[in-house]
């Protein structure tokens, strides 16, 4: 196995799991927030009890992320040197920043989250909640603007020596990119966090226990579930494609399984890509779709990937086309399911809708696998840039390090979370089916 | 004062923070299935670590961040060249984290014995590693002509001009550390408990003191052998000499202030022996920031910076993020109890 490959297995390892839990960490930080308004401002002594239950959830999921977390940093310089070296001038800010800014804030306020409610009083820990969400929250922008400049360079100017230098840090940091793509991530994040704790609540309904706080869960949540679905497809989601189709055109053409250029061009629904003959087998389309989401003009034109030079395509197309449906697909899915919820719970029959519940209650794997494939979507489609137009891939890697190296520790990495992921399904576990009921109430 | 050698300052300053507030972390860790005995003094060490391991380990990340952006070539070369070691501490760090955060989560007995060991074990590795980090940063390098070096575990364990991470030196470096944060972990004990754990741990830190000392004096004498560059520097900046000075000064203030039962100052000598020890490490190498054993090769100040708009830019941005951040760290240790009781009930 060449160094390369393993080199991206192990980034791409790494960071989809370790996204499994800021995804949660920064959307519950948000739904925590609500929950401890709702106890300070409107005397809700329920939803109090709710925010120190999901606080106890969001301790486990937090430090699980700092773990994971903490490799990722490392990893530019001990993977990925010649990237680093290059574009360390840029980049190297946003990373320096989410430390300065980001990490300090939340870690000085998460152990007076977790550990002491009592010695701060009710606006005191309502504060300490506040702190980690925007702490959290700014994390996720210094990120998200790291990997827009990757997708879409600005600020910067390219020495004939090949280091890329910041000519402009605002412009680096107003990224137009890092605005769309921050906004539909962040959302993605209020969709896990929204299903996470619709499903909790479920499972709680459907065996009668904890029935008060199980309501309070749903009443809060899938509002927020609606809301965040809705948005990360429209208006954030749709933007993020407008600006690949003008951007990336090559990855646009792939993602939606555009061999061929068109006018009028077909959305497909469903269809294998077949790399052989360059097309999809049992296509199912509806004509001229996408050409109206892109433009919004029935006939405009969409050039296909076949007009593109080869080295230029991402060199993994069917991967890009798979993730980007399996994103869309499940986005819709879940658009559905939260408005019917939604309707329900205005009408007062969704506590007592089974068949609702069950789903709710099943859906908590999905949005993890939606926002994971989003995340492959982007970074496959990157491809085969590292750099979008200046710095290839294969040209990145630390090639001082060899693939006898990288794998030893990409193992490493894999057996260590498969250890991690155990712990965390154990301690949450024990969380969940302890419940939020105070042991007072719950032993009267 | 050109804006690189700001950097390399600034960077310094935030190594040393990271050394001086998770050094007494790792410091705890080691000391932790020694001192502490029964399962509440366990838990109450881990209490008196509890609100601010995190944001200690933070400055390791604001470290490496800065070290990023100012000196980029510095960390594209050091980080793969160190790449074995660096994804074992980031491994380490993994452990340490959890056997503080998992212990008090599951009331059982085999459960709380693993991650004490965790922990400790995790805790006195890292000491052990970042120690010969440093050794191997002092030292130098295997630099290969085309400014790459990868280092393996070990060589021949010579300081030669094959290098690998553990020789006689690095490893002694190590262990200096390690004796170094043993003392610095076991005078916060001193300071911030009471009763058998303060008394074990003043215990712990008397026997671990001479050893400090020992091996310091020996690492630097060493030093001076292994790195030419620190001899020819002090020779041009006599005032240098005030670095190792002002730190061996600091240590013996530390001993002498817990004997006399002022266990503040002594936790703040001990803080000053690790500012004066990298101090004197940094003004060692200056203006290296990643010495060969090659000279020609060395990386420094000059060559593995970034370009100056950049250094200059984040100066603006980063100066009021540091203010910004010692008033979070002053608003958590101001607001921690003063002492941590292994007979605290309520506690987690």
């Amino acid at each position: 196995m060449d160094a390369l490959v393993i080199h991206r297995l192990q980034f791409a390892f790494t960071a989809g799991y370790h996204y499994l839990y800021p995804q949660l960490t920064m959307g519950l930080a948000l739904l925590i927030v609500i929950f401890k308004s709702l106890a300070l401002f409107r005397d809700d002594e329920v939803a109090g009890q709710c925010a120190r239950f999901w606080i106890k959830i969001f301790g486990v999921n937090f430090v699980m992320g700092v773990v994971t977390g903490i490799p990722m940093e490392f990893q530019f310089g001990t993977n990925w040197a010649r990237f680093s070296e290059a574009a360390g001038g840029v980049i190297g800010q946003t990373l320096a920043m989410e430390g300065m800014f980001a990490f300090f804030l939340e870690s000085a306020f998460l152990y007076l989250l977790l550990f002491q409610e009592e010695r701060l009083g009710p606006r005191g820990h309502w504060g300490a909640a506040v702190a980690v969400f925007v702490g959290s929250w700014l994390s996720g922008y210094f990120i998200v603007c790291t990997n827009a400049f990757m997708q879409h360079p600005v600020g910067h100017a390219v020495d004939p020596d090949g280091t890329v230098r910041l000519v402009s840090l605002s412009a680096y940091l107003l990224n137009p990119w890092a605005w769309v793509e921050y906004t539909h991530t962040m959302i993605g994040s209020v969709v896990t966090a929204s299903f996470v704790v619709c499903s909790v609540g479920s499972f709680y309904l459907l065996q009668s226990w904890h029935v008060e706080h199980a309501r309070k869960f749903l009443r809060v949540a899938v509002p927020t579930g609606l809301i965040a679905t809705v948005a990360v497809a429209f208006p954030t989601g749709d933007l993020q494609a407008k600006f690949v189709a003008e951007h990336q055109p090559v990855t646009f053409a792939a993602m939606e399984g555009l061999f061929d250029s068109a006018e009028g061009a077909s959305i497909v629904l469903i269809g294998q890509p077949d790399m052989e003959t360059l097309s999809l087998d049992n296509p199912v389309e509806v004509p001229k779709v996408l050409s109206f989401l892109t433009h919004r003009r029935w006939s405009s034109f969409i050039p296909g990937l076949k007009s593109f030079p080869q080295e230029d395509w991402p060199d993994n197309v069917p991967m890009l086309y798979y993730a980007y449906h399996i994103m869309v697909g499940l986005g819709t899915i879940f658009i559905a399911i939260m408005a019917v919820s939604a309707v329900l719970l205005a009408a007062g029959r969704l506590f007592a809708s089974a068949w609702m519940l069950w789903i709710l209650m099943l859906s908590l794997p999905f949005p993890y696998i939606a926002n994971t494939a989003g995340w492959m979507t982007a970074e496959l489609g990157r491809q085969p840039w590292l750099l979008h137009g200046i710095m290839r891939t294969a040209d990145g890697s630390s090639i001082n390090v060899s693939s006898g190296n990288v794998l030893f520790t990409l193992l490493g990495f894999m057996g260590l979370y498969a250890m991690l992921s155990v712990l965390f399904l154990l301690l949450a576990s024990k969380v969940i089916l302890a419940g939020p009921t105070p042991a007072e109430e719950a032993h009267a | 004062m050109t804006v690189e050698t700001v950097w390399f300052v600034l960077c310094g300053f935030m190594l040393a923070a990271y050394v001086v507030l998770d050094g007494f972390d790792f410091g705890v860790g080691i000391l932790h299935l020694v001192v502490a005995r029964t399962d509440d003094e366990r838990r109450c060490l881990l209490r008196s670590i509890g609100p601010v391991w995190d944001g200690n380990e933070v400055w390791l990340l604001a470290a490496g961040g800065s070290l990023f952006l100012a000196f980029p070539r510095l960390l594209a070369t050091s980080f793969s060249g160190f790449y074995l070691p660096l994804i074992m501490v980031v491994w380490l760090l993994l452990f340490r984290a959890l056997g503080i955060e998992m212990r008090h989560q599951i009331d059982n007995v085999l459960w709380k014995r693993f991650w004490d060991v965790a922990f400790s074990g995790a805790s006195f590795l890292l000491a052990v590693f970042f120690g010969a980090a440093l050794g191997n940063v002092i030292r130098g390098v295997s630099m290969g002509a085309d400014g790459r070096f990868f280092a393996p575990l070990w060589t021949n364990f010579l300081v030669g001009d094959q290098t690998g991470i553990l020789d006689w030196y690095t490893v002694l470096v190590g262990l200096a550390a390690t004796t170094a944060l043993a003392v610095h972990g076991g005078l916060w004990i001193v300071w911030r408990t009471d009763a058998d754990l303060r008394q074990r741990a003043a215990q712990a830190v008397r026997f671990a003191w001479p050893l400090a000392l020992f091996l310091g004096l020996l690492t630097m004498a060493a030093t001076l052998w292994v790195q030419p560059q620190v001899l020819r520097n002090v020779s041009s900046y006599p005032w240098g000499a005030l670095f190792p000075l002002a730190g061996f000064g600091a240590l013996a203030y530390a001993r002498w202030a817990l004997g006399r039962g002022a266990f503040r100052p002594a936790f703040f000598g001990s803080t000053g022996y690790l500012v004066g020890m990298l101090a004197s490490a940094a003004f060692g190498v200056y203006p290296m920031v990643l010495p060969a054993r090659d000279a020609a090769l060395s990386l420094t100040v000059t060559n593995a910076s970034g370009d100056a708009h950049g250094l200059e830019v984040a100066l603006w941005w980063w100066v009021p993020g540091l203010c910004l951040a010692l008033s979070y760290f002053w608003f958590l240790y101001t607001r921690m109890p003063a002492t941590f009781s292994a007979s605290d009930e309520d506690a987690h």
